[in-house]
């Protein structure tokens, strides 16, 4: 047993537990271990510790960063029909909220499913663009699965993986790659025509590295054709998945990527922003997911050409998997990237 | 979520100048510090003067930027929306898409 004061703080699930402050500086030097060891990346520091422990170990309910630090946050999902029509939506987030920048999505926000309403989702963010200031993207993820059987027209490379016909799933997922970046590439032009300041793909690598070729493929493809339009690439998780194995981008095998060599990817295909991704383990304290989160992406920081808005939303950056958030686990998630990465947003 | 993100870490929008720091991003792929500074040096303002809305509110109306409508500050004759859009492309120098967009679809041609 021991004498020192408990503090409440939450696991990954979003759940209270108490902790004192030795065993939350325990959980934070673990969560940068076990980043180091698996990603090889350097682990935090001392003074890197002591600042996540000041603010994990904190009673506040509320904290912020400083006066004059605030970044620019992403606003992903703002125009989805939440509460109202997708346009008052937007509305709200820019009036009602703050939100720096607006997205225009549909619920599904998979690629496959946006491609068979092109026309009705450009005219949607024409009306959308005479009635919103804040620069406003259409988002979707390219959730590269929805084009294998049986809701696409590619073999499944999930079934065929277990059978042994590795051939066999490749071949798929490469044709899926090529008809994801025509879609994607026919979503940014409609988008264009309609007046959109950027596009965003969303959960990017969320089917592994063929999903993530298709990605960076359309981002150099649309950065070419239009040069003022942005293009948001965000991860689906910390490590880009080898359903594949093989596909390279520039001479880069797209398996087993962290975030600081995802980044580098990104910036060469053009990308405007880019947004790494660390996911939570449900099972530790947040404080460990934290550290693991700062320990993975702060390579990412010392190379980074283009603004970085690491993901900070439910399951992701530090954030609990649970759907309606506690206050006091964002903001010290927000605070924590600003103060120990200066990220250029969330 | 969105309300604890803005009120622990965000610069505002369009209560400050969120969007016009966000634009600069999105668009130019300018980091945080670079934005900032493009926007204010604009502005002739402070990066720090981005994120208080005391400050950028009388910026915004001063450029017809528009501001979050409320009936004791709110008057017709302010610029909102799209008409606030081309005073940001104007002032911040930088084409904005549905502007020129629009400008194309009411030259009458």
């Amino acid at each position: 047993m021991t004498n020192e004061a408990r503090v409440p703080t939450r696991m990954g699930d979003g759940t209270f537990t108490q902790m004192t402050r030795s065993e939350i500086r325990a959980d934070l030097v673990a969560g940068s271990e076990v980043a180091a060891k698996r990603a090889k990346v350097p682990l935090l520091t001392d003074d890197e510790i002591d600042h996540l422990l000041e603010i994990y170990a904190s009673p506040l309910r509320f904290i912020g960063v400083d006066v004059g630090e605030e970044i620019v946050l992403s606003c992903d999902g703002t125009g989805m029909k939440t509460h109202a029509t997708r346009i008052q939506d937007l509305q709200s987030y820019e009036q009602w909220m703050g939100a720096d920048l607006l997205e225009l999505c549909v619920g599904d926000y998979s690629l496959k499913v946006v491609r068979t309403i092109l026309a009705y989702e450009a005219q949607y963010m024409h009306d959308a663009q005479l009635c919103t200031i804040a620069p406003l993207q259409y988002g979707v993820m390219p959730n590269l699965g929805l084009y294998s059987k049986p809701d696409g027209p590619c073999d499944n490379w999930n079934e065929l993986l277990p059978l042994g016909k590795i051939a066999e799933a490749r071949a798929a997922a490469e044709e899926a790659v090529e008809m994801a970046v025509v879609d994607m590439v026919k979503l940014a032009e409609s988008q264009w025509e309609a007046g959109a300041d950027a596009i965003d793909w969303d959960t990017t690598g969320a089917s592994g590295d063929p999903e993530f070729l298709a990605a960076l493929r359309a981002t150099k493809i649309i950065r070419e054709k239009y040069p003022d339009m942005g293009v948001q690439l965000g991860m689906a998780g910390e490590f880009v998945l080898g359903m594949h194995g093989q596909l390279e981008y520039d001479g880069v095998r797209l398996a087993g990527l962290w975030p600081r060599e995802q980044l580098l990817l990104a910036q060469k295909a053009g990308a405007t922003m880019f947004g790494p991704v660390v996911n939570v383990n449900t099972g530790k304290s947040l404080a460990w997911n934290m550290a693991r989160a700062i320990a993975l992406i702060k390579p990412c920081m010392e190379v980074a050409t283009i603004p970085v808005h690491p993901n900070a939303g439910m399951g992701v950056g530090g954030v609990p998997m649970f759907v309606h958030l506690p206050s006091d686990a964002v903001c010290r998630a927000a605070k924590s990237f600003v103060e120990l990465l200066h990220v250029d947003g969330l | 979520m969105h309300n604890a993100h803005a009120q622990a870490a965000s610069i505002g929008g369009i209560r400050a100048g969120g969007d016009l720091v966000a634009r600069m991003q999105m668009t130019r792929g300018m980091r945080l510090k670079e934005a900032k500074q493009y926007v204010a040096d604009k502005l002739g303002v402070t990066p720090f003067d981005l994120s208080d809305p005391v400050a950028m509110t009388d910026v915004r109306n001063e450029h017809g930027f528009g501001r979050v409508h409320s009936y004791a500050i709110s008057q017709p004759w302010q610029a909102n929306q799209i008409e606030a859009k081309f005073n940001i492309a104007r002032v911040l120098d930088v084409p904005i898409n549905s502007v020129e967009k629009f400008k194309e679809r009411t030259a009458g041609g």
